[in-house]
């Protein structure tokens, strides 16, 4: 009796999290869940009936959105790697101690709202001024050309906003990777670009695989950059889903586009750790 | 470990002469090496020995290559590799704590210098799987490296750096992280090791046991400088310095001067004017501070009441017991002579009836043969 009480004690210290994630997580979702099969419209209201056509119809209507989502988060975390990785490597391995400071620059911009940065972007990249005037002098946007309203101007600013999330996670990797490793590749022979190549990126693998979730997740379901950044051209599924659930009212199709997000970026997810090799990956970590 | 796989079948002599030519190296203002030099003879298992930061970990990277020398040459086997990276060096290193990679299987950590040197695919499978079975490790080519023991990881690292039939082995304190039993064993298998390849192994341990049990020749380093270098006997008994003598086993150390020399003979004189006699191929310095020095394990220690009949023996020292201490094969006293000075006895253990121990407070003779007496410089610090 007496035992089973003691076993009972880490559950105890669990609940406050778990009624969190019951109340908060699973309530809404189980209920999402029902509306993505309702059908109905709203000035009558919408009733269950377990209307899977739902599902089908909305990623019809949508597909394009969709697709667009999936391409602009997978070239903003391309991007995001592509800068994270010298600039964590460099505060990992050179910055001494300028590496809380320089921290403390990648981790700024979090201090203010994503709506304001993305409007401060908004104001930089605006048609009349001195960026895009620069842009047009040297040839690389034509006369009539703008920045905003473009496929580049929604990546660049979904790249911007999750930049954070991929250099912290790569930072922690490589800052604990032994330098003695490094010094052990180049003993045995490696030169420093296959010592980085054979030893450095598998042992940052954790990072890449953290960051690259960490920025291609929020961003597949990224709004704010489309809607400020962009046009209806750029709409990205997170678009529609806000404009559906609260501008149109639709809540059914809002709901059934959430609920097929998450299942393609579960299956995304998958199919990632399985070519990385999660198993490798935890072996890495402990 | 068998000898088959290890060695060589190319290698016929030993390789792996290693030279410095006045080597310095500095960080900035502070000096780590001071104008060393030093030659290392093919084939020798050489130890570097020395308190932490006394330059002989600094000393073995310029070797590996992982340091540059401010000034100064590095030749190995006479060619200049002072300035050369890493991967261009024939040598490997057995890590402190071994630095196996940790995302490859043991078998792809043996066989990664092999592959870099872009020896055939078969070639580079076969020799590592023998340098694992030499090293009776073969039954866990596919482990990853965290789930082996210690001591397995030693043995891993040891083949991961001499399957690759380097000109030398720099060892860095390889069995700093093992508990005493296994690193007991392990000295006995890499001085066999050492036995069956014949290169140059170069060890750096701070263990003076260890140095003594594993090498040829001693280094003993102090302040970026080799203080002396020779075998562990030449060490132990004739050490030329105070740091030496202190560092290589325990001495008892009296400031003294050189007061004359009859050819075999040199008598030195004690600060409280106690005369003492010592061979003079014993007396490393007769000028600059000096300390006239015998092993505790040299020293007689008599009751005074026995004075009476101890009319011939020479280089005494009267004293008192301070403390003392049993330690199994021996007793240990700690003893204050007439002018003030720590000395150190150690009594063995194998009288048939061992009398009763000294107490404290008891006024005794000590006395040691004067062939035991030697005379050191003494350096700034001791």
């Amino acid at each position: 009796m007496f035992r089973d009480r003691r076993k009972l004690i880490p559950w105890y210290f669990a609940l406050p999290g778990l009624l969190w994630l019951l109340v908060f997580f699973l309530l809404p979702l189980v209920n999402q869940v029902g509306v993505s099969v309702m059908s109905g419209d709203p000035e009558a209201g919408y009733d269950l009936t377990w209307s899977f056509s739902n599902y089908s119809d909305a990623i019809d209507q949508y597909w394009p959105q969709i697709e667009r989502s999936l391409v602009y988060a997978f070239a903003a975390t391309v991007i995001d790697l592509a800068i994270a990785f010298p600039l964590a490597y460099f505060i990992a391995f050179k910055a001494g101690r300028w590496k809380g400071f320089l921290l403390l620059m990648v981790v700024l911009p979090f201090f203010m709202s994503q709506v304001l940065r993305t409007v401060s972007w908004q104001l930089i990249l605006t048609d009349n001024g001195w960026v895009v005037s620069q842009l047009k002098g040297i040839g690389i946007v034509g006369d009539e050309g703008r920045v905003l309203a473009t496929s580049w101007a929604v990546i660049g600013g979904i790249a911007y906003n999750y930049l954070p999330f991929m250099v912290l996670p790569l930072y922690a990797s490589l800052d604990r990777l032994d330098r003695r490793l490094i010094e052990a590749a180049t003993d045995l022979y490696a030169s420093r670009p296959t010592a980085f190549r054979k030893v450095t990126i598998p042992l940052a693998t954790p990072g890449i695989f953290a960051g690259s979730l960490l920025c291609f997740i929020p961003a597949t379901g990224d709004f704010v950059n489309a809607a400020l950044l962009g046009s209806s051209k750029q709409y990205m599924i997170g678009n529609v889903i806000q404009t559906n659930f609260l501008t149109v009212l639709d809540y059914p199709t809002a709901a059934a586009l959430s609920f097929f997000l998450i299942g393609l970026i579960l299956v995304g997810i998958s199919i990632y750790s399985a070519l990385l090799g999660t198993k490798n990956l935890t072996e890495v970590a402990g | 470990m068998s000898s088959a796989a290890v060695t060589t079948p190319g290698i016929a002599s030993a390789t792996g002469e290693i030279r410095f030519d006045a080597v310095t190296k500095r960080y900035g203002e502070v000096t780590v090496i001071d104008d060393l030099s030093l030659t290392i003879e093919p084939g020798t298992f050489y130890a570097l020995l020395g308190p932490s930061g006394c330059g002989k970990t600094t000393t073995l990277r310029m070797v590996g290559g992982f340091e540059l020398p401010t000034e100064g040459n590095i030749y190995l086997d006479g060619a200049d590799v002072s300035h050369l990276p890493p991967n261009k060096r024939d040598v490997n290193t057995v890590f402190q704590s071994y630095a196996l990679f940790p995302h490859l299987t043991v078998l792809k950590n043996v066989m990664f210098g092999l592959e870099r040197r872009g020896v055939g695919k078969a070639e580079v499978q076969r020799r590592a799987t023998e340098a694992l079975d030499a090293v009776e490790l073969g039954h866990l080519a596919e482990r990853k490296p965290t789930a082996l023991s210690g001591g397995q990881q030693q043995r891993v690292a040891l083949a991961r750096a001499l399957v690759n039939r380097p000109h030398a082995l720099l060892l860095d304190e390889p069995l700093g992280a093992l508990d005493l039993r296994l690193r007991r064993q392990l000295q006995v298998e890499i001085k066999r090791v050492h036995a069956e390849v014949g290169i140059t192994f170069v060890h750096v341990t701070h263990d003076q046991e260890e140095a003594m049990t594993m090498a040829d020749v001693i280094a003993v380093m102090n302040r970026g400088r080799i203080e002396q270098a020779g075998s562990a006997r030449d060490l132990y008994d004739t050490p030329q310095t105070a740091f030496v003598a202190n560092f290589l086993g325990q001495s008892n150390l009296i400031d003294a001067t050189v007061t004359g020399t009859d050819g075999e003979w040199t008598v030195v004189q004690t600060h409280d004017g106690v005369k003492l006699k010592a061979p003079t191929d014993r007396v490393a310095a007769t000028t600059g501070k000096l300390a006239v020095g015998v092993r505790p394990e040299k020293v007689w220690i008599w009751d005074r009441i026995e004075e009476a009949d101890a009319g011939e023996r020479e280089n005494k020292l009267t004293a008192r017991v301070t403390s003392s201490a049993f330690l199994g094969v021996s007793m240990e006293y700690r003893v204050e002579t007439a002018a003030g000075d720590e000395l150190i006895v150690t009594v063995q253990n194998n009288r048939r009836n061992a009398s009763p121990p000294y107490a404290n407070g008891t006024e005794v003779e000590l006395s040691w043969a004067p062939e035991h007496t030697f005379v050191v410089a003494v350096g700034a610090d001791v």
